[in-house]
């Protein structure tokens, strides 16, 4: 199979995923939307490092990993506050913050 | 197979970043094994230290940087220049300020942080936790660890520790926008809203340094543009707009965190519901580190590209900074809370930072760090005068900040030299003569006609000009309105303010829309509305720092010539010679 097909797939990935940031309402769907941005990203990278034969984007993979970790751990806590404070976790009634 | 060789590290180099990191991690230890009295004053004395470190080993390395041109470890994966140590102080000279702001508990013994930002807002829970007086010293590791980051930031040619560094600074903030004392709602919004978007931010640069990855198969800026240059090295058959979609998308990221339209938006909300000492340091530091990166790769690009791709390039600058300046007058001048008063003032003065970049010069990158370091020093004061204007209740019980523009009015009859201080950070901001901001912005402009962008400094000059009027409108508020025992009258009758007038504190919390909790929050805001306003005396930190951004804003306004000597010698730009 022609490795230039999961450039296509992690195109389209990071798209739906950005698509899902945009769109979507519950702030947890949104947060799964960026995790699903990050992971085609990783696609990409590997991808990539598979073409040029070399390490690099699977080290950067790795790190993305890491990184993704880290932001959900961050992210949860503040969606959890935030649901546990109002009821809601949808991102339009986090609203009290306008000009 | 070859085995992996252990690289040659030279520590004295990474020491600004080291020595900040690693009193973070000293940081989390002191916070489970140093008993609870004693744990505030060690976290304190120990991020202080730090930066104060920090900042040693910069101008330790200043000589050897500046004479060589540039120090690297591992290939440039940290690479520092003159201008990255020259950003790198700023931001350490900025922090240090900010930690006093940070620490400083005021006359009510109360930091700015709630007792355990975890407890949901008006429960018993978090009522028990006040009483038992608990606090969050967590924040002092969570803000050395995002300076970390800050430090790193403008430090390095390789796209994967340009990642790193940018989510090391960015979530130890998202977690301290989270932990006001007051108005926790709100608090949490801010977190909230700078999490999604700064998250998404993070995700859209990330695909484009797999891009540049893609077409390169480096990560190294420089590398990436050897490649563009020589097509014949390049190993895959793609296309090169392969590399121009990556790095359009890294500079998005970029200007994510700078906060240039269009990208700005976030901002507005995120400084008025953070802790204020927060809002400060990150408005002062965030900025400053987020420009050095942006100019470190901006002009490296622009060194390496050639002359159609350069010109689009600038062409897109001169929109960002068109679009930012614009966006942050003309919003700035409706804002009737001065926090978001401020958050705009910022926004306005990226698109500023961004005329610099104009040109691609010496110059630019020299206007570049010494506006920084004017705004910086002008915003941190500001947002630590804000700080200690506080509402009191009947009862004489200090709330949290008086943030409405209407309850400033006759500030300064009551302290005079707080008032003063701000006066002295607005006029700056303003960029009026004797004051950092005017060098500053005579720098950022005089950058721009040099590179024959004489429109982009005119409407620069003329957006300054609209931006007086709203600082100038905070001054004549706070001088000449005199102080109206009733709040809501204050609204009313202030002429200097009339677009306040139109809505009176107490109108705002029915804006706030029927969802259930939100009721706590509108029941407060009205108990606000009636608050009387009172200034804390502080316990000397915020004090110190005010003053001493007071006399920096001075000085690099009366006698700037060492601070531009600094910015001269720091800017001087030398391609790397791998």
């Amino acid at each position: 199979m022609e490795l230039v097909n999961y450039l296509y797939l992690a195109s389209i990935l990071f798209a739906l995923g950005a698509t899902t940031v945009l769109l979507r309402r519950n702030a947890i769907v949104v947060f799964m939307g960026v995790e699903l941005m990050l992971n085609a990203t990783n696609l990409a990278l590997v991808t990539f490092a598979r073409m040029h034969g070399d390490i690099t984007g699977q080290v950067l993979a790795f790190f993305v990993m890491v990184v993704a970790a880290a932001e959900v751990v961050v992210g949860l806590a503040i969606i959890v506050t935030i649901f546990r404070a109002r009821r809601s976790a949808s991102v339009d009634d986090v609203n009290l913050l306008k000009s | 197979m070859n085995a992996f060789e252990a690289p040659v590290i030279e520590w004295g180099v990474l020491m600004p970043v080291l020595v900040v990191l690693a009193a973070g991690v000293v940081g989390v230890l002191i916070e489970a094994f140093v008993p609870d009295r004693a744990r505030r004053t060690t976290q304190v004395v120990l991020t202080l230290a730090a930066l104060v470190g920090s900042l040693v080993s910069v101008v330790l390395l200043w000589d050897r940087v500046t004479t060589e041109g540039y120090a690297f470890v591992v290939d440039g994966t940290y690479l520092l220049t003159p201008f990255t140590l020259g950003i790198q102080a700023v931001v350490a000279v900025l922090a240090l300020l900010g930690v006093l702001v940070i620490a400083d508990r005021t006359r009510t013994g109360q930091d700015a942080f709630a007792p355990t930002a975890a407890a949901v807002p008006g429960t018993t829970y978090e009522d028990a936790a006040r009483e038992a007086g608990l606090q969050q010293t967590e924040i002092y590791p969570l803000v050395l660890f995002a300076t970390g980051g800050m430090l790193l930031f403008p430090a390095t040619d390789n796209l994967i520790v340009l990642f790193i560094a940018l989510e090391v600074l960015s979530l130890p903030l998202y977690v301290l926008c989270a932990t006001a004392r007051r108005r926790r709602l709100l608090s949490q919004e801010a977190a909230f809203k700078y999490f999604l978007l700064g998250s998404f931010a993070s995700a859209i640069m990330l695909f484009g340094i797999a891009l540049v990855y893609g077409f390169a198969g480096t990560v190294s800026i420089e590398g990436a543009l050897f490649v563009l240059a020589h097509p014949e090295s390049q190993v895959l058959e793609l296309m090169p707009g392969l590399v121009i979609a990556g790095v359009l998308l890294i500079t998005v990221g970029l200007l994510f965190k700078i906060g240039a339209a269009p990208f700005h938006t976030w901002t507005p909300d995120v400084y008025q519901g953070a802790p204020t000492p927060i809002t400060g340091f990150m408005a002062a530091c965030v900025k400053a580190a987020a420009i050095g990166a942006l100019v470190r790769v901006i002009f490296t690009l622009a060194a390496g590209l050639d002359e159609p791709l350069r010109r689009d390039l600038e062409v897109g600058l001169w929109a960002v900074a068109i679009l930012t300046m614009l966006i942050g007058t003309a919003a700035g001048v409706v804002q009737t809370d001065v926090k978001r008063m401020l958050a705009y003032s910022s926004i306005a003065h990226a698109g500023f930072l961004a005329v610099a970049f104009v040109g691609f010069s010496e110059v630019g990158s020299q206007a570049v760090l010494f506006y920084v370091l004017a705004y910086g020093l002008a915003t941190l004061g500001g947002f630590a005068v804000v700080t200690l204007v506080r509402e009191q209740d009947a009862g004489g019980v200090v709330l949290g900040e008086a943030t409405h523009l209407s309850q400033w009015a006759g500030l300064a009859r009551r302290s005079p030299w707080l008032a003063a201080a701000f006066t002295l950070f607005l006029l700056s901001m303003a960029g009026i003569p004797l004051t950092a901001g005017f060098v500053a912005k005579f720098a950022v402009f005089s950058a721009a006609v040099a590179a024959g962008a004489w429109p982009l400094a005119v409407l620069g000059v003329l957006a300054s000009a609209v931006a007086v009027f709203f600082y100038v409108r905070l001054i004549v508020l706070m001088v000449l309105t005199p102080r109206s025992e009733d709040a809501e009258d204050a609204g009313a009758a202030d002429g200097g303010s009339a677009a306040d007038g139109a809505r009176p504190a107490e109108g705002e919390p029915s804006a706030d829309g029927g969802a259930p909790a939100t009721a706590t929050l509108a029941a407060a805001r009205s108990t606000l509305a009636r608050a009387s306003v009172v200034v804390v005396t502080s316990r000397g930190p915020a004090t110190v720092a005010i003053v001493l951004c007071a006399v920096g804003v001075v000085l690099l306004g009366v006698v700037p010539q060492m601070a531009l000597d600094w910015a001269t010698q720091a800017a001087t730009f030398r391609p790397l010679q791998p």
